[in-house]
């Protein structure tokens, strides 16, 4: 009981002394970053897939072939779930009478009136027109159509059209359907219309070729049991839809500023860990002295160390709540100011990140305050006679690396993602021992005496300089490695996120296209490049298209009932867009295999695809193609952006292999606002083109993309704010040492030149080699993120080079300034009185 | 150090001189059970010292045995009343205050209570140093040249300090010292050699 009352007496003295605030502030950025960013992550995480479902129109889609069982509606309900129906259907719809008579299939669908219940349709008066979000679907007895039909079928707004039985009033074009994904090629254009005008058209008989959907949206948990208990009751036809299987380039988006945000956290933790190292470290060596002052009072060692862990652990207790507290504080402020950007109020904080911020703080205290604290009891006691008998050692390595694997379980744990948690601990392990090997034999080397020598020609300042660099090779490695450390993270969260967001905002870049042309024919390839260059449009990449089925894996016949998985079973029931080329596409990675010579019988399959399908490299796949048919092996497998919003096929063949087939070909391309009126000339002139208009989906992901991009820079800030706290623990670490040394060389009648000199030497070395170290560092790191985990090309950056080496430099000459000046303007009997 | 053969009687003062490196300050931390002689053994009160533990004689010391350091060896984080009263606080005593203040008071410091160690002058950190030897009442003060940091009026001062506790409160004195004059105030001079005893008194 006395030793708990007189640890906390420790504390409070220790604390008004001003001993623990080092160490202290570590402790509140470290939890509070933690926490924040693990509050803001899982908020923003939340916010983003719940913008990200208004792309799918829903929380949660159900789809049929057939009606579906009034079992789940009533589930729906139950489950206190908003619902919202459509069926789907292909239909022709006509204009005109006899001469002027046209056609044209489009794709119906029939909503009821809450449809969409996540995200809008956009609509239009006219096409090209500026678009406005609708309040609702349809009313009964309107239609509104695509712009592909106003073209084909001559239908403006204000005009009729026929669908079975019924007649329409065009009413809107459409621009934007939250649920067109990327597949809308495959789908004929758009026509909707209210649900209950079904029945009339009698377009929807026994047989037809129907697909029945479901809508449900609400509360997480509600929809997370509606999934559960639709999957296990779907029947053959049925299937669930979510943003996996709905949206891939906005799930892709989304996962990356997961990873960025996972990130976050984990730097934040490790800098937080190693500032307290060193806090730790400078408060250990403060304390050698009083510790074997207590020994002599009679304090045994295993008073010591329950004395020092007991008053640790209550400054741990209450720097984490502190932190805990100011990060639910920050989070709330950031998000207050992210409120615009995400247009859409965060969901309420959850107190899992509290939790974990808390263990986070008490894990890092503990795994590394504890090993240097457990050197104190250690200090043998004659050393307050003989002051030689210095501070304990060994055991510090061991030490340490028991913190070490303690943070990197934690850290693998926060991270959720085992590989990202490897690579990050993995990464720092090497950056830490490389940094200090290296640090270390660069400053026995630049101050071994022939080099010495060399440098230093006669000056005093030199020469004492860099002998304090051999003298102090050890404890200079260490903070030199820890410098580096911190400036890694500050030119990482500087430079190459910015480089890193700069080729995330390029891989979906403003000027991405908004408009896919299909349809072109081999003999229309000219006219219309012709065209596009007459019109000052850049002229696209066209690229050839063959459809064709999936009819054989190495000779075997392909059954719709050879999949279980519902996916495979749609894409293999429809044709496959084929295309060929003897280059691989600019924007894929041919990810495994060999791209095919153009001689050979192979093909290249988009990896996904052939994930789902079971193909294998080295199958031989065959496809039909009109009657025909022809087999080939499968090469290489590719990965694709598909938020690249291009052009991108399943498969690609050589040239050889398809040219005997009938194919048109596709393009994506941007058209700049103000010029779609050459879009009307177009296919004025080439009636068989179809332009499809995806601007406002660009624009939808883009937002998403933006979002999350301003969502991570924010988070960040907290990151940068554990680094900085690493740089001020590492240039304070020699502080009292260096004073000393100062005090004793005024005493000994150096000019203020020869001190600051000596110090300037040691100081311009040290932070150009901590500098160079962090360049390092930073660009090997950015490229390894930017390559393994978030699939970016990252162009090397010369600032950075620049800027790294300076910073080091600038960031130790202020500090050698600092200190400098504090010990030039005391006595140095006052100096030397502080310090002994 | 060989042939070491020192008796010191309970209440008596001691003074060990001799020159830089003759071995006072290892003698002396072997006399504290703070380093421990290859061979050879120290007795303290009838218990055999090195027949203990490292944390055995830590609790011997902090029972009987009190210390005062060249360079004061005051904890720079604690106030002088602080520092007074730590020995108290690690035996466990609740009165740790009021003995601290009434000791402080008794070398003249009642004014400086809550100064730290950084704030006083020589003489009145080495006089914080005396009250923390003495507060706990030892049997033993052991003094590792006590005046060696200070000023010869500071020292005269805290040597007097040193004599007048020592009497009233029956304390054993050993103290080590190249101070010629303070040796001679000790009832008994060792002089030490090449760590031998050169001579005795």
């Amino acid at each position: 009981m006395k030793t708990f009352a007189l640890a906390w007496r420790m504390l409070a003295r220790d604390w008004r002394a001003g001993e623990l605030r080092v160490l202290a502030a570590a402790l509140v950025v470290a939890v509070a970053s933690v926490t924040s960013v693990g509050f803001f992550a899982d908020r923003v995480s939340r916010a983003l897939v719940r913008d990200a479902h208004q792309l799918l129109g829903a929380d949660l889609v159900l789809v049929s072939d057939h009606p579906w069982q009034p079992a789940m509606a009533q589930e729906i309900a139950r489950l206190g779930l908003e619902r919202a129906t459509a069926v789907t259907f292909i239909s022709m719809a006509q204009t005109g009478a006899g001469e002027t008579a046209r056609g044209q299939l489009a794709g119906v669908k029939a909503v009821s009136e809450n449809y969409p219940l996540r995200g809008k349709l956009r609509v239009a008066p006219a096409p090209n027109a500026p678009d406005a979000p609708a309040a609702s679907g349809p009313a009964r007895g309107t239609v509104w159509i695509e712009e592909r039909l106003v073209t084909s079928l001559d239908a403006p707004v204000g005009s009729n059209l026929q669908l079975g039985a019924s007649r329409f009033q065009v009413a809107a074009v459409i621009t934007l359907e939250p649920e067109r994904g990327a597949n809308f090629f495959n789908i004929a254009p758009r026509l909707i219309m209210h649900a209950d005008d079904v029945a009339a058209t009698r377009l929807v008989q026994p047989g037809s070729r129907v697909w029945y959907y479901l809508y449900a949206a609400g509360a997480r948990d509600g929809v997370a049991a509606l999934e559960s208990w639709a999957l296990s009751r779907l029947a053959r036809g049925q299937r669930v839809d979510n943003l996996e299987s709905g949206r891939p380039e906005v799930r892709a988006a989304i996962d990356r500023a997961e990873r960025f945000l996972g990130l976050t956290a984990l730097l934040a933790a490790i800098l937080a860990g190693v500032a307290i190292a060193l806090a730790t470290r400078r408060y250990v060596e403060r304390h050698l002295d009083g510790c074997a002052v207590m020994r002599c009072l009679g304090a045994t060692q295993a008073r010591l160390l329950a004395l020092h862990g007991l008053e640790f652990s209550y400054l741990g207790a209450a720097a984490c709540a502190l932190g805990c507290l100011a990060g639910i504080g920050a989070q709330t402020a950031i998000a207050a100011a992210l409120g615009e950007v995400l247009r859409a109020d965060l969901p309420a904080p959850t107190v899992l990140p509290a939790l974990q911020g808390f263990l986070v703080g008490l894990v890092l205290l503990l795994g590394f305050a504890l090993p240097p604290l457990a050197q104190l009891k250690n200090v043998p006691a004659v050393r307050v006679i003989r002051r030689e008998s210095g501070a304990p050692k060994g055991g510090a390595i061991a030490a340490y690396a028991a913190g070490l694997a303690v943070l990197a379980g934690l850290l693998v744990w926060q991270a959720g993602d085992v590989r990202m948690g490897a690579f990050v601990v993995g990464g720092f392990a090497a950056a830490v021992l490389g940094f200090a090997v290296i640090a270390w034999g660069a400053l026995r080397l630049a101050a071994s005496a022939p080099v010495a020598r060399r440098l230093s020609g006669g000056s005093i300042a030199l020469r004492y300089g860099l002998a304090n660099l051999r003298r102090h090779a050890r404890g200079n490695a260490v903070q030199v490695a820890s410098l580096a450390l911190g400036l890694t993270a500050m030119l990482l969260l500087s430079f190459t996120r910015n480089d890193l967001v700069d080729a995330w905002r390029r891989s979906a870049p403003p000027d991405a296209a908004n408009r896919f042309l299909l349809g072109v024919q081999p003999e229309q390839l000219a006219p219309v490049r012709e065209f596009f260059g007459a019109h000052r449009i850049d002229v696209p990449d066209l690229y050839p298209m063959v459809r064709g089925r999936f009819a054989a894996l190495n000779g075997r016949q392909v059954q719709e009932g050879d999949f279980g998985e519902e996916r495979a079973r749609r894409l293999v029931e429809r044709e496959f867009n084929l295309s060929f080329s003897e280059q691989p596409p600019a924007h894929n990675v041919v990810s495994a295999g060999r791209w095919f010579s153009p001689g050979a019988r192979e093909i290249s399959v988009e990896e996904g695809i052939a994930h789902t399908l079971g193909w294998k490299l080295g199958d031989e796949l065959t496809f039909t193609v009109g009657s025909e048919s022809f087999s080939a092996r499968l090469g290489s497998l590719r990965k694709l952006r598909w938020d690249s919003m291009k052009v991108n096929f399943f498969v690609i063949a050589p040239p050889r292999l398809l040219q005997g087939f009938p194919a048109s070909y596709i393009s994506a391309f941007r058209l700049e606002p103000g010029a779609e009126k050459a879009m009307n000339e177009l296919t004025a002139r080439f009636p068989n083109l179809t332009i499809v208009d995806v601007g406002a989906a660009v624009k939808q992901a883009q937002g998403v993309i933006d979002q999350v991009i301003t969502a991570v820079q924010y988070v960040f800030l907290f990151a940068l704010g554990a680094g900085l706290l690493v740089l001020y623990s590492a240039l304070v670490a020699t502080e009292d040492e260096r004073r000393r040394e100062a005090a004793v060389m005024r005493v000994h009648g150096a000019s203020r030149r020869q001190v600051t000199g000596s110090q300037r030497v040691e100081f311009l070395a040290m932070g150009l080699l901590a500098g160079l170290l962090a360049t390092i560092g930073a660009a090997a790191i950015g490229q390894l993120l930017a390559r393994r985990v978030f699939e970016l090309d990252l162009p090397p950056s010369p600032e950075l080079w620049i800027a790294g080496p300076l910073a080091g430099v600038l960031l130790l000459s202020l500090n050698a300034w600092l200190s400098a000046r504090k010990v030039l303007t005391a006595s140095p009997a006052l100096t030397l009185r502080e310090t002994v | 150090m060989r042939d070491i053969d020192l008796e010191v009687r309970a209440g008596e003062a001691l003074a060990i001189v001799g020159a830089s490196g003759s071995g006072k300050s290892t003698l002396l931390a072997i006399l504290a059970g703070l380093d421990t002689p290859t061979r050879g053994s120290v007795t303290l009160d009838g218990t055999d010292l090195f027949a203990l533990d490292e944390d055995a004689r830590a609790a011997l010391r902090g029972r009987t045995v009190g210390f005062v350091f060249q360079s004061f060896q005051l904890l720079p984080a604690l106030t002088a009343l602080e520092n007074v009263m730590l020995p108290l606080e690690l035996a466990g005593r609740a009165d740790a205050e009021d003995a601290a203040r009434a000791i402080l008071a008794r070398v003249g410091l009642a004014e400086r209570l809550g100064h730290y160690p950084k704030h006083l002058s020589g003489g009145e950190q080495q006089r914080v140093a005396l009250a923390r030897a003495f507060v706990v009442r030892p049997t033993l003060l052991l003094a590792d040249e006590p005046t060696g940091s200070l000023d010869a009026a500071s020292g005269e001062s805290v040597i007097e300090l040193i004599f007048e506790l020592n009497r009233s409160y029956g304390t054993t004195l050993v103290m080590v010292t190249h101070d010629e004059p303070l040796a001679q105030r000790c009832a008994r001079v060792v002089r030490l050699a090449a760590g031998r005893i050169a001579q005795t008194k």
